[in-house]
């Protein structure tokens, strides 16, 4: 099984030269760490940089220089800040390459549910309606299963939906899975993994692909 | 030059009264009107509408007026760092409208640059969407929502000049920006007013025409939300 560190991992192999990428709370923010040699993306967050960079020191901590998850943060050489209407702009009008996100429930179908459970939590979307709805390449980064052991993805959400029909990519602690055709399709099993205990833990229908292989990490 | 100096934060919002809409500027507490949120909580003004990003943290930004009960309705799009405020929604303790956070920042502007409505994908075929109308364009389907209404805008920035002109300062540019002028009466913060003629008319990020009054903060607290540090 992946570790989040090594779920963030794999993720950033989907990286390409020249992306502008958001990545969401949590697991995602991780992604920003493996960056592979070589190429060259800028970070966006949605609360108004181009060209995040790492933590800062001490000493740099700027109360006025945040990320989306209200931490502390630096900027690299060529970043650049912006209010949030045209922040927007730029996720809306699809100049960002890439959205990793992370998600309560996921359904075969690319639904996709991280916002709200009806009467226990209610934190709001925040920019999370506006990625899904707006980014050509969403990857969703989340354990397989929740806390009680329940599969993470579904033939339906059960609860409120963020987005329809959005998902492109799952990476869990198990496998990487893509929405092909109203079902999973399992493409990469996580090291040590079999694929029948993936089929037992996956609610939603699910397609092993004929390349499916053992994850690199 | 048009004066828009104010010298006082008492000056600044006279007139906000009971029952008012006030646009709050910030991300989570990251920009926000210390200074006015202050002294709303001195005024005690009751039944106020905030529509503001984030809903402050339990005791700092908006949650010291949500601490008090003055706010009846929050328009916000996370309120996810203030457990008094998810107490008080999941209670019915207050009206909450939860709306993603790029219609938040559209509504906004659209107030401030005289577009009444607009479509936006956000929230489609998601409860945002019920009541709405809802249209097809090149094949996709997108939402309509509409420019905000509000009584006065409260807005902080880093420099300003007695002509109303701001410029902010790394992200607490974030909501500020599109907030101001978007309200009838637009007041804004400044951690330093400089005399004009100082500021580079090159940099300014909201001109003067959308500001009615401006004012120097006396203090900042600046107060860091997650202080994360590399090693």
């Amino acid at each position: 099984m992946l570790t989040k560190e090594q779920i963030a991992q794999r993720i950033s192999r989907e990286l390409q030269d020249g992306f502008y990428v958001n990545l969401g709370i949590g697991i995602p923010t991780l992604v920003a760490n493996y960056v592979p040699n070589g190429i060259n993306v800028e970070f966006q967050s949605e609360n108004g940089v181009l060209g995040m960079g790492p933590f800062p020191t001490k000493e740099a901590v700027d109360a006025d220089l945040i990320n989306a998850g209200k931490q502390t943060i630096t900027t690299l050489p060529g970043a650049s800040f912006f209010d949030s209407e045209l922040s927007f702009g730029m996720i809306r009008g699809q100049h960002i390459d890439l959205t990793v996100l992370g998600a309560m429930e996921v359904s075969q179908n690319g639904d996709i549910a991280n916002w709200k459970i009806p009467g226990k939590m209610v934190k709001g979307m925040g920019g999370a309606m506006d990625l899904v709805a707006s980014a050509e390449n969403i990857i969703v980064a989340m354990m397989h299963t929740n806390r009680a052991g329940q599969s993470k993805l579904l033939k339906q959400c059960s609860l409120p939906l963020t987005g329809i029909n959005c998902v492109k990519t799952i990476v869990t602690n198990l496998g990487l899975l893509t929405v092909e055709n109203g079902k999973f399709l399992l493409k990469e099993t996580a090291p040590e993994v079999g694929i029948e205990y993936i089929k037992s833990v996956t609610e939603g229908d699910l397609a092993v692909s004929p390349d499916c292989k053992t994850m690199l990490i | 030059m048009i004066s828009k100096k104010v010298n006082s934060v008492t000056e600044a919002l006279t007139g906000v009264a009971n029952g008012m809409t006030l646009l709050v500027g910030g991300f989570g507490l990251c920009g926000i009107p210390e200074n006015a949120i202050a002294e709303l909580v001195r005024l005690n003004v009751q039944q106020l509408t905030c529509v503001s990003n984030n809903a402050g943290v339990d005791d700092f930004g908006l949650g010291l007026l949500l601490k008090k009960h003055q706010i009846k309705k929050m328009v916000s799009s996370y309120v996810g760092e203030n457990h008094e405020f998810e107490r008080q929604m999941l209670n019915n303790e207050i009206e909450v409208e939860l709306i993603p956070q790029g219609t938040l920042a559209e509504r906004c502007r659209s107030a401030k640059v005289g577009i009444p409505a607009f479509f936006t994908p956000a929230g489609v075929g998601t409860e945002v969407a019920q009541g709405k109308e809802v249209r097809e364009f090149n094949g996709k389907q997108y939402l309509l929502e509409y420019a905000v209404k509000a009584d006065f805008a409260l807005i902080k920035a880093w420099k300003g000049d007695e002509a109303g002109n701001i410029i902010f300062k790394g992200t607490a540019r974030n909501f500020n920006q599109a907030m101001c002028g978007a309200a009838k009466v637009n007041v804004v913060e400044v951690e330093e007013l400089v005399p004009v003629g100082t500021l580079n008319p090159n940099e300014i990020h909201v001109p003067g025409v959308f500001v009615q009054r401006i004012f120097q903060g006396e203090k900042y607290e600046k107060r860091i939300e997650k202080l994360t540090i590399s090693e």
